[in-house]
């Protein structure tokens, strides 16, 4: 792919964007899906709304990854109905669904960043290849955002040159440098040890409390769930600061249990904690 | 039945996927950074690999087909022989055959790596239609530069016919160069420059296709280009065949 900090000579179409203020930032509304005979959502539905958080466990192969992926419109549910930011996602054709996306980031499983290209190149994909944004305020934003996840002195380097933390870091990154209103985070802190899982978790703290972004975090790794359900970032001065959520704040952050396809369970962290549920009891232990 | 069912299957998405690119031809956006930046990967990236071949096409035909006519006594035409056998036949196909090797493996290759590291899934959450940004500027590099690729590939090889009819076979050069002239026609030409452009838009589009389609990881990736340089390779000869057949039912009536 060519270097998306020299423009190319594609005029980006501009996107119209419409007045959501009042619609949930995604709703699920009895979805199906089956991949041949395998069945891997079968009547999903839950309301996300603006400003809070859907954290969506379950075991490997319960459908978590697939329910983003029909958020952003890469796949087409079988039956039922997915709407984002008051729009229906599963009717739009491609062209139509890149309106959509415009509000939405995505971080992917491992970061799939683009090999060919710098940290800053990926950070700022979007706003160099698509966007009208001038130069130098795109590449403005793409410091702010990378001093966001610690990593301004890595913007020159190349994926290959980072950490598998620090690759998550730059999906981040690049997911929130257009600033969109909807972030879905796909296994974001799989695969790195817990320190750097830390890290991750409070960048995605970071962005739901201080920037406001409506989030969906999939993820099978429990003690960063809780962790992300249960802390709070906020301003001190020029530093953030993490404390524990209070009692109002723990409720914008739900939880979501996908079992055989279905939401098994639905509600916040004490709730969860809380439950009778055997399979979920022993998912927990 | 199953296999047959299939291939279909399988050519109904490969036109697809060609509809898909004619669509991004005529609409915006286009890419024209990395149109240009396909245009140097596929065509300078592949003169090397050409040009040797073209050369030594053209010697190994004159070296033949000067045994075969010293049995008639008519060496002085091995000029003709080579000019009409690189024009119209061996500069499309050989280089359609070493460019699918090149470049339609190294593209199933990329596309194929792209798709199983989600790079191809992050590229459409970005907004970007991997269509018009990967496949397009490929296939529009394919199409134009394998014809100028053609063009050189007949032009060294004729040029390493004359290298070995003048020093081997003692053929005078004027003689060489007259017979060169003499055996080319018109509609020849228009066949071997007619020719590429079907078969890079084949090559290319089929490397797009198959890279595109990988499932099952790096073991995936490595099938891929695989299948690339086979499905590539016997398109190219199939529709080589068919488009002389075409071309001379209409230029040759």
């Amino acid at each position: 792919m060519s270097d998306p900090r020299e423009r190319p000579g594609a005029v980006a179409e501009s996107r119209p964007r419409n007045d959501t203020a009042a619609a949930p930032a995604i709703v699920f509304d009895d979805v199906h899906l089956s991949f041949d005979e395998k069945v891997i959502l079968r009547g999903v539905s839950f309301v996300l709304e603006p400003g809070h958080m859907k954290v969506i466990l379950g075991a490997s192969g319960a459908g978590k990854s697939t329910t983003l992926r029909l958020i952003l419109g890469l796949l087409k549910p079988d039956r039922g109905e997915v709407w984002v930011n008051g729009r229906r996602v599963d009717q739009l054709s491609e062209s139509e669904l890149l309106e959509v996306r415009a509000d939405l980031g995505m971080v992917f499983q491992e970061g799939a960043l683009f090999d060919s290209f710098t940290v800053r190149e990926n950070a700022g994909y979007r706003l160099y290849e698509e966007s009208r944004m001038p130069l130098d305020d795109v590449d403005a934003r793409v410091e702010e955002v990378l001093g966001f996840v610690g990593l301004a002195d890595f913007a020159d380097r190349m994926p290959s040159e980072l950490s598998g933390g620090q690759r998550r870091r730059v999906a981040i990154a690049r997911a929130m440098a257009s600033r969109p209103k909807i972030l879905l985070y796909d296994e974001p802190t799989t695969g790195l040890d817990p320190i750097t899982a830390l890290t991750v978790d409070d960048e995605i703290i970071k962005l739901r409390d201080l920037e406001g972004v409506s989030s969906i975090v999939v993820t099978h790794q429990l003690r960063d769930a809780f962790h992300i359900a249960t802390r709070m970032a906020r301003r001190a001065g020029p530093r953030v600061e993490f404390i524990d959520a209070p009692p109002e704040r723990l409720q914008q952050t739900e939880f979501i249990m996908l079992r055989d396809g279905q939401v098994a369970f639905e509600g916040p962290a004490d709730a969860l904690r809380r439950t009778g549920d055997q399979y979920l009891r022993a998912f927990l232990s | 039945m199953d296999w047959l069912k299939r291939v279909v299957l399988e050519v109904q998405d490969y036109m697809r996927l060609v509809g898909q690119v004619a669509r991004s031809l005529v609409t915006r956006p286009m890419y024209v950074r990395d149109i240009i930046e396909q245009l140097d990967a596929v065509g300078i990236g592949s003169l090397t690999v050409v040009v040797l071949t073209g050369t030594f096409t053209g010697m190994v035909l004159a070296l033949q087909s000067g045994m075969t006519l010293d049995q008639f006594g008519g060496r002085d035409i091995v000029g003709r022989l080579v000019s009409a056998s690189m024009v119209k036949e061996l500069g499309p196909v050989l280089t359609a055959l070493m460019v699918t090797g090149r470049v339609g493996s190294g593209i199933a290759a990329e596309l194929g790596s792209m798709v199983v590291t989600d790079q191809i899934a992050a590229l459409r959450a970005l907004g970007t239609d991997p269509i018009r940004k990967l496949v397009l500027p490929r296939v529009i590099a394919g199409t134009v530069m394998l014809p100028i690729l053609t063009i050189i590939a007949d032009a060294v090889g004729i040029a390493g016919g004359w290298i070995i009819s003048t020093t081997q076979l003692r053929v005078a050069s004027s003689v060489y160069w007259n017979n060169v002239t003499q055996g080319l026609f018109m509609d020849d030409i228009w066949m071997g420059l007619i020719k590429p452009i079907v078969l890079g838009f084949l090559l290319v589009s089929i490397g797009c296709y198959v890279g595109l389609r990988t499932t099952g990881g790096t073991q995936g990736v490595g099938r891929s280009t695989t299948n690339a340089v086979v499905a590539g390779s016997v398109a190219v000869l199939a529709a080589d065949f068919f488009l002389t057949k075409l071309l001379i039912t209409l230029m040759y009536p």
